[in-house]
């Protein structure tokens, strides 16, 4: 089975985000950088489908040269190569990261391609599907469990109060969704192999794409932070009961909630 | 082209999704600013009898899509028969909720029509031709205001972000000949359960984090049906294996904004905080005062949660009457 898992290297959920001065960018200094953690499950749901079958796992990721590094990770995890498609200083939308990808893998085997559901910074739940659509093969979303069998893959994903089964035939995508799989960590071992192991790095030229139609189609104007919550009232009491019925009150009179 | 708005209806279990309502609001709104009308789209098997509700939500042509190849919610065949509804409808905007269906649509049919999506919206607007949308990123710790170039535009409105209400549209129908033709994925079999509200549209979560302690979600499980609400976790208590990923709120579970969130042995990381803020009201129940989830409740119970939440089970149970 050739898999290719689709990568993007994303700052780790514990930090704190902050808008840089531009206003359109976030400070980047300081960051903590690491693979989405659900193109984690990715890779390991590729690596455990690789290590049934035999094949070969390539990662594939669209973003500057630091993102090698999470290429590498995945490396040490187990996977065979990594191809690094680098945009240079094309602002890219998800839509135009999705061309990106389907024009690389039009030159990488692939039976199967293997994505998380979205990426935990730009949350655009768009690259995985997209990516699908302009190959033309079909896409199984949000799944939590796979078996290949007689050239098709069955999969159980998770919908709004439940699961669902669903079939298609390769070549496919998926695209993971948390409770797929439990990521190795990469060996010492696999980090002195991965150093070894082929990774390559494209422009968007390379890739027979015509740069000038890839001007992005959503720009972001202006980027800000939340407003911040205040801390309301400790609610007060004699007793467990006190306390609960002063909350009940506030919710029910004050808060109109309940 | 129009300058209308062609809302996507979703149904589940024979019955519009909530946020059909509230992205027909909103987009009657955009619809105002651009000088045009709100236009939906229903797809499905046997739906053609509850096509005309989306009338009373403003909708001024109801297009109805309704064939037996449609039976099941795939995507595939719904973005054929869409981009058909899209080819003639011709729309400036096309809004859809943000559901785990209405994303994968979303994202297969910009791909399909080269055209700009923002995902996930918690608003939208048009002004002067302009469509602008508000979008949560890094699950919610930044909010990005971002404009869409084309025609048309594809928006994602997340659940519970825009107020539904009702105003009478001329609700024409407009049958759509379905042509799916040859469908590569097939739904094989689906578990749902009937009675479960899913957590990114409930009006409450009860939220169960590490302070459970175990699998025991019983006190929390009460306090969400005496509220008529759904069960929320922590991502500890998923790791844990207490409850499954479908439950977890937070960056790398479900991003919420329910009317009242209350967090119940949940210690409040960074990542959970991000994915509950934008709640209504939060209250947090934690033996522990320092805990950061106290600093963002609007309310607070400093507690053991096993005798608290009984003890609040009981006393809404008292106010229901």
């Amino acid at each position: 089975m050739e898999i290719v898992v689709l990568l993007k290297q994303v700052p780790a959920t514990e930090s704190m985000i902050a808008v840089a001065g531009d206003g359109v960018s976030i400070k980047s200094d300081g960051l903590k950088y690491v693979i989405n953690p659900y193109d984690e499950l990715a890779v390991e749901e590729a690596l455990v489908i690789r290590e049934a079958q035999g094949g070969s796992v390539t990662i594939l990721s669209v973003g500057p040269t630091k993102a090698a590094e999470a290429i590498r990770t995945g490396l040490a995890m187990g996977a065979d190569k990594g191809v690094l498609i680098d945009p240079g200083d094309l602002v890219l939308d998800g839509l135009n990261t999705a061309k990106l990808l389907a024009a690389a893998l039009k030159s990488l085997p692939h039976e199967l391609i293997i994505a998380g559901h979205r990426a935990v910074d730009d949350d655009n739940f768009q690259v995985a599907t997209a990516v699908a659509e302009l190959l033309g093969i079909p896409n199984i979303a949000m799944v939590v469990k796979q078996t290949i069998a007689g050239g098709k893959i069955r999969c159980v994903c998770t919908v709004e109060g439940g699961t669902k089964e669903v079939e298609a035939p390769l070549p496919a995508l998926i695209a993971t969704q948390r409770g797929l799989n439990n990521p190795r960590y990469a060996s010492l071992p696999g980090i002195m192999k991965a150093k070894k192991k082929p990774l390559e790095t494209k422009k968007p030229a390379d890739l027979g794409l015509n740069v000038a139609d890839l001007q992005p189609k959503v720009t972001i104007k202006a980027l800000k932070a939340p407003a911040e919550r205040k801390g309301g009232r400790v609610i007060a009491g004699d007793s467990v009961q006190a306390k609960a019925a002063a909350l009940a009150r506030a919710l029910h009179e004050e808060a109109k909630v309940i | 082209m129009t300058q209308n708005i062609l809302v996507v209806a979703e149904q589940a279990q024979g019955a519009f999704r909530k946020v059909t309502f509230e992205a027909l609001s909103a987009g009657r709104n955009m619809a105002a600013g651009l000088g045009g009308a709100v236009e939906a789209v229903v797809m499905g098997s046997g739906i053609a009898g509850s096509a005309a509700q989306l009338a009373s939500y403003g909708a001024a042509k109801i297009y109805v899509a309704d064939d037996g190849a449609l039976a099941e919610a795939a995507t595939e065949a719904y973005a054929k028969v869409l981009a058909q509804v899209i080819e003639k409808a011709q729309p400036a905007v096309v809004l859809l909720g943000a559901t785990t269906q209405g994303k994968d649509l979303a994202a297969r049919l910009s791909a399909r029509l080269n055209a700009a999506l923002a995902t996930d919206c918690v608003a939208v607007k048009a002004e002067g031709g302009q469509v602008t949308a508000t979008r949560p990123m890094y699950g919610g710790k930044i909010l990005a205001e971002v404009s869409l170039a084309g025609t048309p535009v594809i928006v994602s409105l997340r659940p519970n972000t825009q107020t539904a209400s009702q105003a009478a549209g001329a609700g024409v129908i407009e049958k759509v000949a379905v042509q799916v033709g040859e469908l590569r994925t097939k739904v094989v079999a689906q578990q749902l359960d009937a009675g479960k509200v899913d957590l990114t549209e409930a009006d409450v979560i009860v939220t169960g984090g590490r302070g459970m302690g175990g699998k025991d979600y019983a006190a929390v499980e009460a306090l969400a049906a005496a509220l008529g609400g759904a069960v929320g976790a922590s991502r500890s208590a998923v790791d844990e294996g207490w409850r499954p990923a479908a439950d977890q709120v937070g960056q790398t579970g479900k991003t919420v904004s329910p009317n009242l969130y209350i967090a119940c042995g949940v210690s409040g990381a960074i990542q959970h905080l991000a994915g509950m803020s934008s709640s209504k009201v939060i209250v947090a129940i934690n033996k522990d005062p320092e805990a950061p989830i106290m600093a963002k409740a609007d309310y607070a119970i400093v507690g053991d949660l096993f005798e608290v939440l009984p003890a609040l089970t009981a006393e809404i149970k008292k106010l229901k009457g």
